[in-house]
């Protein structure tokens, strides 16, 4: 199988030549196959945005390549609003760019710039309200007039219903309560499934990440740092903890509990293998 | 990107022109541009930079940042000087354009326009370059506070001035945020016709929009939660206090213009 998106060598620089000049994303090689599910993780201001705007043409790099589905994006007579379709991209925050009068309309601005005809916008619309669970009769309202969590889920609808083959999101659940962090990632499940997407999400929960995600990419100071299955990535506790990232509390509980000479293994990251793992140790038995 | 505009720009730094008072640069500023459009001779053009060349040594400024501020408006000097070229009366010299010459006091004059421009550019970019927009309202401010007696809104109208400043990044740093979101969802500025480029920009000045008056309602708010009741008895944390080199300074720009006006009347 060859890899849907592909990044080699890519540095971007911003306000380049001027006193404000930053290296933001220095040296990046990355790919990704059709259908992976990859976490983005790393501290504030080490470059993961600017990195994920670069897989739809929205930065160009300042030096090196962004292939998409093999080809060169920026190669000439590349049709980068075409790739902006096949990867679709959602802002941080995304619900601070609704517009349009009703919720429907809205989600349906990115169909109708793919030059859709109008019931085909029409099925679309239904189909992503459907995955991110926003109710028929909110369609018709004016976005302003939703809650916070509605709003974004309105926002992320607006991307979906371009069908993209790789979804990429950039903190989709920052500023939601446990409950709304869980529904997102369901929503992005289900998202994932009905089209068989690759799904490429930035975080700063290493719970959120360890619990969805089947690959991790750890920034650092602009560059890669780790990239790697969870199991592999959250082995490394003292690493993470050098570049001030935590691990998630089950993976250090565990990495303590193994330290203690317990034999629970490196494959234990998530709160739910975690206590399946201790249950074992105490004996089966159920949930006490 | 819109963020990489240069020209206003403050550059934080220790040189001597950083650490001149806000108000003695405004002063002076307001003195160097009076002496500006009174030169009218080689002479006093020379004196005049003479003191510019002597303010950008002092301020550090890189002859790169220089040339950058200066690229935003060479069309402006440009059309200034083509217009002076060829519509000043006078003997014809050169070539033809639209029926009018290339006249020799039009040289001069495009000459004398272009250099004004150019320093008068670089003369006010070395005040915005060395002087944060803060102590520049600071500065106006502390001016402007004899016209409290006439109960004109002094205060008011600084507080005004630092919170335009200050969000003109951020408004900024938005815009392109929502510009990058809508082309995501495959917005396209770059073409068609007029009336559908301006409807492009609806996606894009809505939320703009919805963003600022968010914005000003929290900034009213914040203000409002730390007893922000206006300029009555309101004392600075940071106290313009005029040292001897700033006065020094001052008296120094003062010279400028006194030294053209006499030397124009002298027919120097
Ligand atoms: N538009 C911009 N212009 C100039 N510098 C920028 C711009 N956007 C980001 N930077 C700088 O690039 C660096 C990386 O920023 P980036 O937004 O990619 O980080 P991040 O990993 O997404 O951080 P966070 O977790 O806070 O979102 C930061 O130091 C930031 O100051
Ligand atoms: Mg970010």
């Amino acid at each position: 199988m060859n890899p849907i998106l592909e990044i080699q060598q890519l540095t971007h620089t911003y306000s380049a030549g001027t006193p404000f000049q930053r290296t933001a994303v220095e040296g990046v090689d990355l790919s990704v196959m059709p259908g992976e599910c990859v976490g983005i993780i790393g501290h504030t201001g080490s470059g993961k945005s600017t990195l994920i705007q670069h897989f739809n043409g929205l930065l160009k790099p300042t030096s090196g390549h962004v292939l998409v589905d093999g080809r060169d994006i920026w190669a000439k007579g590349s049709d980068i609003r075409a790739v902006r379709f096949r990867v679709g991209l959602v802002f941080q925050y995304p619900e601070y760019q609704l517009f349009e009068e009703t919720v429907a309309q809205d989600i349906a601005f990115g169909p109708k710039n793919m030059g859709l005809a109008a019931d085909e916008v029409a099925r679309r619309v239904r189909d992503a309200s459907a995955v991110v669970g926003l109710d028929e009769s909110l369609l018709s309202q004016s976005p302003f007039a939703l809650s916070g969590g509605q709003k974004r889920r309105a926002a992320i609808a607006g991307v979906m219903a371009m069908e993209p083959d790789v979804l990429v999101l950039d903190e989709p659940s920052a500023g939601l309560d446990p409950r709304g962090r869980q529904e997102m990632m369901a929503m992005l499940g289900r998202y994932r499934q009905q089209r068989g997407a690759t799904v490429i999400l930035v975080s700063h929960s290493m719970e959120e990440i360890a619990a969805n995600v089947d690959r991790v990419i750890v920034m650092n100071q602009s560059k890669v740092f780790m990239d790697g299955a969870p199991r592999e990535v959250f082995s490394h506790v003292a690493e993470l903890e050098a570049v001030g990232l935590d691990v998630p509390q089950s993976a250090r509980i565990a990495a303590l509990l193994r330290d203690r000479g317990l034999a629970v293994g490196e494959d234990v990251y998530t709160v739910a293998a975690l206590a399946r793992r201790l249950l074992a140790l105490k004996g089966g038995g159920g949930v006490c | 990107m819109l963020k990489d505009i240069t020209l206003g720009q403050f550059f934080p730094g220790d040189t001597f022109l950083h650490r001149l008072d806000p108000r003695i640069k405004l002063v002076c500023v307001v003195l160097y541009i009076v002496a500006l459009f009174n030169a009218n001779s080689p002479l006093t053009y020379g004196i005049m930079f003479l003191a510019l060349a002597v303010a950008v040594i002092l301020s550090g400024v890189p002859l790169r940042s220089l040339t950058r501020g200066l690229k935003a408006v060479y069309i402006i000097v440009l059309f200034t000087a083509v217009m002076n070229l060829f519509f000043t009366p006078g003997t014809a010299v050169g070539a033809t354009w639209l029926g009018r010459h290339i006249t020799a006091e039009g040289i001069r004059a495009a000459v004398a326009m272009v250099l004004r421009i150019v320093m008068l550019i670089t003369g006010t970019f070395l005040l915005t370059y060395t002087t944060s927009p803060i102590s520049l309202t600071d500065a106006l401010e502390s001016l402007l506070r004899p016209l409290k007696k006439l109960r004109f809104p002094v205060h008011e109208l600084a507080m005004m001035m630092s919170i335009a400043l200050r969000f003109i990044p951020t408004l900024i740093e938005e815009t392109d945020k929502i510009i990058s979101a809508q082309k995501a969802r495959g917005a396209d500025f770059e073409s068609g016709s007029l009336l559908r480029r301006a409807r492009a920009l609806v996606p894009i000045l809505v939320p703009l929009f919805i963003s600022a008056f968010r914005r000003a309602d929290e900034l009213a708010t914040a203000m409002e939660c730390r007893c922000y009741h206006g300029g009555q008895g309101r004392t600075a944390l940071h106290v313009l206090r005029c040292r001897a080199v700033d006065w020094a300074v001052l008296f120094l720009c003062a010279l400028l213009p006194a030294a053209v006006i006499t030397l124009k009347t002298l027919g120097l």
